[in-house]
């Protein structure tokens, strides 16, 4: 039964005996288990990222009627191996007048700055790296990281069109960080605590957020897009016009560092609309919320759902334009979720001592017609700007005649 | 013990790159080296147990402060590539004076004495400091005016930038 | 344990390091990083003397915070005013912005 419930905690003890009839001190031989953990925790999330590989190639594959890898393994499912062995065997150029340090820092701390958001997941009620107070924002700290890392990147390869790329990235991070955090600062409300833990654990009682705060959750995805850097928002590498962004200068294993980061870093955003709108590690599955194993099954399927769903935006929707971008931000998404946030506020205070069934009908109807508002709001909006587009063309037209 | 080593690691890395933030001659690496200190300090809050205080600090800092050095610091660039001192006539003198200041306050913090705590207080069971936090910010009788005036500057500094930046045309 | 003087003297290096980089500093941009030190500096001292006197309360912290507010701000207008004087002097070192002097 423990073996079901707390796994990790039966692995501590077995290997805490194990060290202690080493005859290595108590203290010690902690230190040293939570560093296995936390070398194991990694490894696991590494080797989930060498699979991400296949699966994107393959999604991608199936979205344009392709059949994707399907030479090596069943389904070409070990195509990652040769890909990984090509980029360890590609030469490794350090582009002349770049900056080593930073050119060379820049993909560690990239793919360091999604690692460190394993540290906040909750992968189980027992297996957590760490109950942060502050998770939530510890999630936006990671990103803070994320962005250094490209602007380094862009700044150290000396090449334009790496700084051009960096420039447009910084500008949609930093901007989308802010809807972000307010779509946080829902769940956050709702629960009443910024840990992540604290708020998967909240929805077992009290329903899954989705159904509380769906607009919130809908805002936390597009800025989580966003903070991604995958289309409609991949101005950062725009193939198009500057050829591959950031990280034009990489080769070799340093570039597959960037790749990699980016595509843990969906799904790892993935697991995160799952863990905080979603239900954590008790839904679908409900057994997950005393089995380990059926949790972290839930949390991965979910994670893998929603990483699903950012592939299909981004092989469906096309590259935006950056004022458009940096438009749809400031005019659109920043005051509705500013607006949101405070609908969502007087609500919760309204309703939350109704009971189970008022209070989640209440707010899942309280954002039905925010949202329809907001979309009767947009197509007016819509309307006027296409006849007065159309406006003159028919004057024109009438006086042709 | 462990706390000390993580100390004087902390102090380390902060004075450390502090130094190299007031005398490398690249800005971009002094930004970078400011980054560095900016993190040690964050880890020395968190070793405080002021964790929103730390992890504010990387998101403030890190993510917004030092990012617009840096691209301040680009747009400015031609003056990178002065290969001049990047000190004024007055270096020695300031040298001096910050010395001085240093040996002042060492002075005034060793005559504290045994005035000073040597240990952390305890921290009262069932109290956490971010729910103190959280109600001390907006609680009428604490200090919600004072934090609504730092929004109110915020506000008014931000307005000011843009208008002071805009390319007037 | 650390004393509560270890942090003192740390923040008051910091402190003066800050004051060197703004007293020595040609360019205007540098001069805002040595400020930036010594505003950290000082939210060393708030932090720690919070954590020290008395956890529950939180006047360290709230300063802390208020700090960052100002710190923000300062950044803000300050590299503005960087800019936009380097968009019509040209320059950005801190000597040669002499139009006041007489």
């Amino acid at each position: 039964m423990n073996f079901w419930t707390d796994p990790i905690k039966l692995a501590f003890d077995g290997l805490m005996g194990l060290f202690s009839s080493w005859g290595m001190a108590a203290d010690a031989a902690a230190v040293v288990i939570n560093l296995l953990g936390i070398v194991g925790l990694i490894s696991a999330v590494m080797v989930l990222d060498i699979l991400l590989v296949w699966v994107e190639r393959k999604v991608v594959a199936r979205f344009q009627d392709r059949l994707g890898p399907n030479r090596v393994g069943p389904w070409g499912i070990l195509q990652p191996f040769p890909d990984i062995i090509k980029l360890i065997l590609k030469e490794d150029i350090t582009p002349a007048g770049a900056d080593k340090v930073a050119f060379n820092l820049a993909p560690i701390l990239s793919l360091g700055s999604v690692l460190f958001l394993w540290a906040v997941v909750p992968l189980a009620a027992t297996i957590y790296g760490v109950d942060l107070n502050v998770g939530l924002l510890y999630l936006v700290a990671a990103g803070a990281v994320g962005t250094l890392s490209i602007i380094m990147a862009g700044w150290s390869s000396n090449n334009k069109y790496a700084l051009v790329g960096a420039y447009r990235m910084v500008a949609n991070m930093i901007s989308y960080e802010i809807p972000m955090v307010v779509a946080l600062l829902i769940p956050t409300m709702l629960a009443g605590t910024m840990s992540i833990k604290g708020i998967s654990d909240f929805q077992l009682e009290h329903g899954l957020f989705f159904f509380l705060t769906p607009l919130g959750a809908l805002l936390f995805l597009i800025s989580a897009i966003a903070e991604l850097g995958r289309s409609p928002f991949d101005l950062n590498e725009g193939e198009s016009e500057i050829v591959a962004g950031f990280h034009i200068e990489y080769s070799g294993m340093k570039f597959g560092l960037f790749y990699a980061g980016e595509l843990l870093h969906a799904f790892t955003f993935g697991a995160f609309v799952g863990v905080l709108f979603f239900g954590g590690y008790a839904f679908p599955l409900p057994w997950g919320a005393t089995n380990a194993f059926v949790a972290v099954f839930n949390v991965l399927f979910k994670g893998m759902v929603f990483y699903w769903v950012i592939m299909w935006v981004k092989y469906t929707v096309p590259r935006i334009r950056i004022d458009h971008m940096l438009a749809f931000n400031w005019k659109f998404l920043v005051p509705v979720s500013f607006t949101l946030l405070m609908v969502t506020a007087i609500f919760h205070s309204l309703l939350k001592d109704t009971g189970f069934w008022p209070y989640t009908l209440g707010m899942f109807l309280v954002n039905l017609i925010f949202g329809w508002l907001l979309l009767e709001m947009l197509r007016s909006r819509g309307r006027a700007e296409r006849e007065q587009a159309e406006a003159p063309s028919t004057a024109a037209q009438a006086a042709h005649h | 013990m462990g706390a000390q080593i993580l100390f004087f690691l902390c102090a380390a890395l902060i004075l450390i790159s502090a130094i190299m933030v007031v005398t490398v001659r690249n800005l971009i690496h002094a930004a970078l080296w400011l980054i560095a200190t900016l993190f040690g300090a964050a880890l020395l809050y968190a070793s405080l147990d002021a964790s929103f205080i730390a992890v504010v600090q990387v998101v403030v800092y890190i993510g917004a402060i030092a990012i617009m050095f840096i691209f301040a610091v680009m747009l400015t660039r031609r003056e990178l590539l002065i290969k001049t001192d990047q000190t004024n006539a007055n270096w020695p003198l300031a040298l001096g004076l910050s010395a001085v200041m240093l040996v002042a306050l060492g002075y005034v913090i060793g005559g504290f004495g045994v005035t000073l705590n040597t240990t952390p207080a305890a921290i009262p069971a069932g109290v956490d400091p971010l729910t103190l936090l959280g109600k001390a910010l907006l609680a009428p009788e604490a200090y919600v005016l004072p934090f609504e005036v730092a929004s109110v500057l915020l506000l008014a500094a931000m307005v000011g930038a843009v208008y002071v930046a805009m390319n007037k045309k | 344990m650390i004393p509560l003087s270890w942090y003192l003297f740390l923040s008051a290096a910091l402190f003066c390091i800050g004051l060197y980089g703004v007293l020595a500093r040609k360019n205007a941009i540098a001069i805002l990083l040595g400020v930036e030190l010594m505003l950290n500096a000082v939210n060393i001292n708030l932090v720690a003397f919070w954590r020290y006197l008395d956890p529950t309360q939180m006047g360290g912290q709230v300063f802390a915070i208020i700090v960052f507010a100002v710190a923000a701000a300062e950044v803000a207008v300050g590299l503005s005013l960087v800019i936009s004087i380097y968009r019509t002097r040209g320059t950005v070192v801190a000597d040669e912005l002499d139009m006041m002097k007489w």
